[in-house]
């Protein structure tokens, strides 16, 4: 058939779908990770299965414990035999067995023990993982991972509720992804390049088929110049303007012989989108805020790609985009013949590689102040730093040891405002601090006997009483219900609710280990008697 | 807690009753595709057989198998939810460990679909103690699989994804029993889902589960008061991780961060196609909103118009499609072209780029070209995990009522931060499906049928071979082909000229839905 015959290699065929996702770099990143996951319960082993499937570098499972008929009940990754064995390394094995490309391995040590003699055993993992601990555990390991500057994720299945913790120092993302972007076509504020394209386009062209084929933004833009050079170099900016400018471009179609006017997808499109016709230009908020950090302004030799790319994108509104950020280059598909299209095209991808030149001499600039290597930012990361300019995220997510030591005004307040509502799922949040309380003073979780259920409900109610006032919202109360409901779980791990935070926990791993996509900041709460849930900065 | 689920928590109870003897009947009736089901599992046919007491034993010659002995503490988690009662289970709740004994020897229920989410349903309710487990699903394994449906390996590529799932639970769960059946579900008879107190979707095919939600809902069976037959109405508990677009206006609480609290209209607009997002929703058939009530929130199949691709291409996609299209059919008139093929897509992948090329269009690569002509959604384990996982959880709660239920549909979105937005889909009053009312169909007297016909392919019918009838006669059919030479002239003549009035009714069948749509003529004035 042909000779040219291509070879698609194994991996890119298994990962074929998520490569479509976070592309050959992002599963570079994901095949160079080792992830460290403390307890190899339902919700740890759903995590690893999660991120062992695309193909992450390693794991190691750390867990004492020995696999209880209880665990064979709730764990994928544990069977009627291993009852009595080692849970680390039964684990280990089954999630191995998903896929040949990962290494997994075991540690059947306490966590306590490597707490307390062995910090540095941690410090190779790009990710750790936690789950299923309770608060004082769960602050050891966050200061640890402080210590170390690794990413934090804490994660615990209980009942039917779920709770996700990110603890990460700070995070950038370049490519962030956005949803539905918008185009940045600049009409209000067009480039010489662009007004030069406008004016080789013959508007009074007698052929129907390229008049029907002119390009939406060149009727545009021809259109809100007329109007500006008509109303004082103002766009249109009453609704009643905008009724009249819309009108002049349905005027502007072309009369058929028999007196119609003619149906031109292209002015149907330019009617469609005239709002792109007013948009103004403009600097994101996020950006403007990123611009002052504290990092923009103090650059030394150790400050990060990501900073000095960021001071450099600053210098260059100031300078060079005259206040706008490197164009995109980008433009969207519409009613045109080829070859307008793509000189079209052409015209913002040129306009675009200018602005990256640009950019680009700010970047080397400040290399060779701090005394870097030009090669410490390579041109294609420039050119991905531009194309991503305002999509840029930086993510802070606080250390839990702190969060969990004292209640700040912040956390007051955020928490003020969600328990407002009784159904928020951020009760949950006080309900689990307060079953942790519970757990230190009787050694054991609320209902975690059949028995106890009912007389565990006004003790672990005075908890509560007890954490809202220590966090500083003693004016709300937690709902009776929702304590009765947490004395009957008694800790339960339900397969289900592990297997949901499985996904999730395993998809913002990806997002940090990949640095693409956002991860959420910081805390996430998953109240599965009505699937209804929160994301909180706590 | 409104009415409507307390009575489904019931009815997953009472559904627990012996199904008809017609079960038993339609397992001899089964496809011969079967045959390698009935022996792998004789344990579920076991269970409809021991309830239906005076049921011959004809045909399949099952030997009860003995009851599952456990091991000491293997429920302890679920049993938690099971044996206290809780103040947010249903009021029909009562708790007891015979609700687990339930769950495990008779409550039967159906996984329709064995790939990403159907892998994370079969092991999401097996260990959520669902023992007596039915998967469907038509499709063999693919190497592009194995990113996340993590029942399968690489020796597995070529096999039946329905066999290949259900063998590997049933080794890994002890005692568990599910029953593959590899086939398509149009090719199971009504009675086969009859038998099942639940249905769980885990399909990305929107006609599957538009067929599916048809039948379930036509099952449901009325008294002369109205009320629902109880065991006649099955709960379908959909999953999806296409992303959809809800473009309904929703109205819901906005609460500011200074304490302010308002109401506000928002529009919810998805992104079609993205990997992180999914939806869970709970349908009780002939009671909520069902699957086609939202049908017009997915969004039609992008294709491209055949002038830009033949004569204005303007993007990679467009050479790509011109290379299938047209250029194929040139250069191979003998040979289809097969998608899985990488040495056809690669002969798509030359040609695409030397038209891209001639047109100067950047940006034709082979993983493109791939995935236009495969259609490619983007699609990560994680996702599915939490998707079929939030479909399980409702599928445990409905089974035993020991808790509420999501009412009745939730929104996941991870792309940005965790999202999820919960809210109750209201039934269209006038659902094709589930509204039991004619559709009023406006048409004019002097249209032609075929007007008709091209109508009945967009929304929200998207039918794409209907046959239409009424006034007792037959007015077109698109199959068998022998029908549709000879009702082929009809599609000329006016509404007027075949007899239809105004008011007059039409039954339009389609294989879109299990049961025709009745459609009322309503003239424009
Ligand atoms: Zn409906």
């Amino acid at each position: 058939m042909t000779s040219a015959s291509m070879i698609v290699d194994r991996k890119t065929q298994r990962y074929d779908r998520q490569l479509r996702l976070w592309g050959d770099h992002g599963q570079a990143a994901l095949e160079s990770a080792r992830v460290c996951l403390i307890n190899g319960s339902a919700t740890g082993t759903e995590i690893l299965k999660n991120l062992v499937l695309p193909g992450i570098g390693s794991f190691t499972v750390i867990d004492s414990e020995k696999v209880s008929g209880a665990d064979v009940g709730n764990n994928f990754f544990l069977d009627a035999d291993s009852i009595g064995q080692s849970r680390a390394r039964v684990v280990t094995e089954l999630l191995q067995e998903l896929n040949t490309d990962v290494s997994g391995n075991f540690v059947e040590e306490p966590l306590q023990s490597l707490l307390d003699n062995d910090v540095e055993f941690f410090r190779p993992f790009t990710l750790m993982i936690a789950t299923q601990l309770s608060s004082k555990m769960l602050a050891r390991v966050s200061e640890v991972c402080v210590k170390l500057g690794i990413p934090f994720l804490a994660v615990r299945s209980y009942g039917l509720i779920g709770y996700l913790r990110l603890q990460i120092g700070e995070h950038c993302v370049i490519e962030s992804h956005p949803d539905s972007p918008m185009d940045d076509l600049r009409l209000d504020r067009p480039f010489p390049e662009l007004l030069s394209y406008l004016q080789q386009i013959d508007f009074n062209t007698q052929d129907g088929f390229q008049h029907a084929h002119i390009p939406f933004l060149a009727i545009l833009l021809k259109h809100l110049l007329e109007w500006k050079a008509s109303h004082g170099g103002l766009p249109p900016k009453t609704s009643k303007d905008k009724d009249e400018f819309r009108a002049e471009i349905q005027r502007a179609r072309r009369i058929k012989e028999d007196g119609s006017r003619a149906e031109e997808e292209n002015h149907d499109e330019a009617i469609t989108h005239a709002t792109k016709a007013w948009h103004v230009s403009s600097i994101p908020s996020e950006i403007s805020a990123l611009f002052a950090d504290s990092n923009v302004d103090n650059l030394t030799a150790t400050s990060s790609p990501f900073w000095i790319m960021v001071r450099s994108l600053r210098d260059f509104v100031m300078a060079e985009g005259e206040g706008l950020l490197p164009l995109r280059g980008s433009i969207p598909d519409m009613a045109a013949d080829s070859d307008r299209y793509i000189r079209l095209q052409h015209v913002y991808q040129e306009r675009a590689k200018h602005d990256v030149a640009a950019f680009t001499a700010h970047v080397h600039r400040h290399l060779a102040e701090l005394g870097l290597p030009l090669g410490t930012i390579s041109d294609d990361d420039a050119k991905t730093f531009c194309r991503n300019a305002p999509f840029l995220r930086v993510i802070r997510a606080r250390p839990i040891s702190d969060e969990l030591a004292s209640a700040t005004s912040k956390l007051t307040d955020t928490l003020n405002f969600h328990l407002e509502d009784p159904d928020s799922s951020v009760a949950f949040y006080v309900l689990l601090r307060a079953v942790d309380l519970f757990f230190e003073e009787h050694g054991r979780f609320p209902g975690a006997g059949d028995d106890q259920v009912e007389e565990d409900i006004a003790p672990l109610k005075q908890y509560v009483v007890g954490l809202l006032t220590d966090l500083g919202v003693s004016q709300h109360a937690i709902k009776e219900e929702l304590i009765h409901e947490m004395c009957r779980f008694g800790a339960a791990e339900l397969h289900n609710i592990a297997s949901i935070l499985g996904g999730l926990a395993s998809q913002e791993a990806v997002k940090v280990i990949t640095r693409q996509y956002i991860p959420f900041n910081n805390t996430f709460l998953f109240n599965g008697i009505t699937s209804t849930s929160s994301t909180v900065e706590l | 807690m409104d009415a409507s689920t307390e009575t489904a928590a019931q009815s997953g109870a009472l559904d627990a009753t012996a199904p008809s003897p017609a079960v038993a009947g339609s397992n001899n009736a089964r496809p011969a595709s079967n045959a390698i089901v009935s022996n792998t599992n004789t344990a579920a046919a076991a269970v409809a057989a021991a309830a239906v007491e005076d049921d011959d034993t004809e045909g399949e010659g099952e030997d009860v198998a003995p009851r599952f002995e456990d091991w000491a503490g293997r429920w302890d988690h679920i049993d938690k939810l099971l044996v206290r009662r809780g103040p947010f289970a249903q009021p029909t709740f009562e708790p007891c460990v015979e609700l687990r004994d339930f769950l495990l020897e008779q409550c039967r229920i159906l996984v329709i679909g064995a790939g990403g989410l159907g892998c994370e349903l079969l092991k999401d309710l097996a260990l959520s103690g669902f023992r007596n487990i039915d998967v469907i699903d038509m499709d063999t394994i693919d190497i592009s699989n194995l990113n996340r449906q993590f029942l399968f390996r690489q020796k597995d590529v070529g096999q039946s994804k329905a066999l290949v799932a259900a063998e590997f639970v049933n080794r890994r769960v002890a005692g568990c029993k599910v029953t593959p059946h590899f086939c398509k579900i149009q090719d199971k008879p009504e009675d086969f889902y009859r038998q099942f107190q639940l249905v769980v979707c885990g399909l990305d095919s929107i006609p599957a589960r538009r067929w599916i939600n048809a039948l379930l809902v036509s099952l449901v069976q009325y008294n002369d008061d109205k009320e629902i037959v109880p065991g006649t109405m099955i709960p379908m508990i959909d999953g999806g991780t296409e992303g959809n677009c809800v473009l309904r206006f929703l109205q819901f609480s906005v609460r500011l961060f200074v304490g302010l609290s308002f109401t506000a209209l928002f529009c919810v607009a998805g992104l079609l196609y993205q990997g992180f997002k999914g939806q869970a929703r709970v349908i009780l058939p002939g009671m909520s909103s069902c699957f086609e009530c939202s049908i017009d929130t997915f969004p039609p199949q992008t294709t491209f118009p055949l002038c830009t691709i033949a004569s204005t291409p303007r993007i990679p996609a467009h050479c790509i499609e011109y290379a299938k299209i047209v250029l194929w059919p040139q250069a191979f008139p003998d040979r289809a072209l097969d998608t899985d093929d990488p040495e056809h897509i690669n002969w798509l992948y030359l040609e695409a780029l030397k038209r891209a090329n001639e047109y100067g269009i950047q940006g034709v690569t082979y993983r493109l070209t791939q995935g236009v002509v495969k259609n490619i959604i983007p699609a990560v384990a994680s996702t599915n995990a939490v998707i079929a996982a939030a479909c399980a959880s409702e599928a445990f709660k409905l089974a035993t009522g020991c808790s509420s239920q999501l009412n009745n549909y939730m929104q996941f979105n991870g792309q940005d931060s965790l999202y999820t937005f919960t809210f109750e889909y209201e039934q269209k009053p006038d659902c094709l499906v589930c509204s039991n009312i004619p559709l009023d169909f406006a048409c004019s007297a002097s249209e032609p049928l075929r007007a008709l016909v091209e109508r009945l392919s967009e929304q929200p019918f998207q039918f794409k071979a209907p046959g239409i009838r009424g006034l007792g006669k037959t007015f077109y059919m698109s199959a068998p082909p022998s029908l549709e030479l000879s009702t082929r002239p009809n599609l000329d003549r006016t509404l007027a000229e075949l007899g239809l009035q105004d008011g007059a009714f039409l039954q339009v069948a389609d294989v879109a839905v299990p049961l025709p749509v009745q459609l009322k003529l309503q003239f424009r004035p």
